[in-house]
């Protein structure tokens, strides 16, 4: 049973929805891989690991700058769901960040993100393929569920955040006793998807 | 790229003749992204260069400033298009900065330098301008130098404190705001429990909460002496003209500045140059 969450976008064009799963324990990461590597077009999706998300905005940020990317004809790559994996990235290098954000044969854990905008595609036709194809256990797209699977380390390294970073002023302050300590991580894990969206944001500025 | 680098502007041939149709047309139409919105973003304030609306990034919870700089007519349009393109990128770059090294500024959240937008974190509050003058508004009216001078009020040095310390924070990570007033530091609300019934309490509350440095429109990455003093001096003849009777309540900002950061007395030092002469550096010689 697929849990896809269909999102209006704001600012968006109301017939652009954004269609989202969340998976973990996925088993068949491998043959999901393939059909990207194929160009299989009924797996036209955006398939991302999930351990490098760290919240819902960070993930639904990189599909407004890929759909926005696609409405002024800038599309880097070559369709919307390969642009939100390349708009995970810090830096304009495509095929690492498809290496980075995207799936991989050994992914256990995966965001799936699908651009519709003909209505005739239902989001529970997506969700009965899903059923079908994805081998793994549906999550609910929320905060508590991508937290639970987020890779912090690696995220600060691919984003180069050293740990500790922006919400170092914050967190001293917070200092001891256990209502303050997660006080602090709340803050820090704000901060650290501000500095993301951030990157995400000025990914491709040159002068 | 830099401005002074631009090469010779051919007009493109294809200009369509519709400048000063652009010029007159108005409301001044936002971004074709925008105009998918069943609710259009509100317009919030106008500035020479900017408009500043309230909106909303990806959710409907998530609110947001929209800064948007619209194409000058009189312009030519390829410089036009280089310099918004500039100075949207220059804003984003120095928010990401600051707010990696912990200073007090609104989050990106999404740009279009093309297209001339900004999209950064709401801050919920209110400008120091008004705040401020609200609590001395309301200290008179209580006539409360009767008990203590203005100077010597705990509530006014604190507060005057954290702005101190928040332009030498950053200052000390090696940015220049290049419009410090009271209007462009904010004061983000604080949610606390006050007395009502306790007058100084609920007045001394007016200027609690974080200090926000916002509109980095004019700022660069600077790590000059002379740079940061005359940010020091705009602040300061702002102030003294926005709050005639705090005027010499500023040196309480100077003492929390020169705390705030290595090489912060070096500044104040150079301050007392800029006063003598003014914010623009002698060109004689």
């Amino acid at each position: 049973m697929a849990l896809l969450e269909t999102i209006q976008l704001e600012h968006l064009p109301q017939c652009h929805k954004v269609h989202i799963a969340l998976y973990r324990d996925v088993k068949n990461a491998a043959f999901l891989h393939d059909q990207l590597l194929a160009g299989n077009a009924s797996f036209e999706y955006a398939l991302i690991d999930a351990s490098v998300i760290v919240s819902k905005i960070h993930a639904l940020a990189a599909a407004y700058r890929a759909v926005n990317d696609m409405l002024s004809d800038r599309l880097r790559s070559r369709n919307v769901h390969s642009e939100i994996v390349f708009s995970l990235s810090p830096n304009n290098n495509i095929a690492e960040s498809f290496r980075r954000f995207g799936i991989t044969p050994s992914t256990t854990s995966l965001l799936l993100i699908k651009i519709t905008t003909d209505p005739s595609l239902s989001a529970s036709d997506i969700a009965s393929h899903l059923t079908t194809s994805i081998e793994g256990e549906a999550l609910p797209f929320t905060d508590e569920s991508i937290e639970n699977v987020t890779d912090l380390a690696r995220v600060r390294k691919i984003y180069k955040l050293n740990a500790g970073g922006g919400a170092k002023g914050k967190g001293g302050k917070g200092g001891k006793g256990g209502v303050n300590n997660v006080t602090s991580r709340v803050d820090e894990r704000k901060e650290l998807e501000v500095a993301v969206l951030g990157a995400i944001a000025l990914r491709g500025a040159t002068n | 790229m830099s401005i002074d680098a631009l090469s010779p502007l051919p007009l493109p041939a294809d200009q369509p003749p519709d400048l000063l149709h652009r010029a007159t047309s108005s409301p001044l139409p936002l971004p074709p992204i925008f105009n998918n919105d069943p609710a259009p973003p509100e317009l919030i304030t106008q500035g020479a260069e900017a408009l500043l609306y309230r909106t909303t990034y990806l959710l409907p919870s998530m609110l947001c400033a929209l800064k948007y700089r619209p194409s000058k007519p009189y312009r030519h349009p390829i410089l036009d298009a280089r310099l918004t393109k500039h100075r949207i990128l220059s804003e984003a770059r120095v928010l990401v900065k600051c707010r990696r090294e912990g200073v007090a500024v609104p989050a990106v959240y999404a740009l279009d330098e093309r297209e001339g937008w900004l999209m950064i974190e709401w801050v919920e509050g209110e400008v120091v301008r008004i705040k401020l003058n609200e609590w001395l508004k309301r200290r008179k009216e209580v006539d409360a130098q009767a008990e203590r001078p203005l100077l010597e009020d705990p509530a006014l040095k604190d507060f005057l404190g954290r702005v101190g310390t928040a332009v030498g924070k950053m200052h000390g990570i090696g940015i220049v705001h290049g419009d410090l007033t009271s209007s462009n530091l904010m004061l983000r609300l604080k949610e606390e429990a006050v007395n009502p019934a306790d007058e100084e309490e609920s007045r001394n509350a007016v200027l609690k909460g974080e200090v926000v440095l916002i509109d980095f429109g004019l700022a660069s990455q600077s790590t000059a002496d002379e740079d940061r003093a005359v940010d020091l001096y705009v602040l300061e003849r702002a102030f003294g003209s926005t709050h005639p009777s705090a005027e010499e309540a500023f040196a309480e900002v100077l003492a929390a500045y020169g705390k705030s950061f290595k090489g912060a007395n070096i500044v104040l030092k150079k301050l007392e140059d800029v006063r003598m002469r003014g914010r623009k550096r002698s060109m004689l010689g």
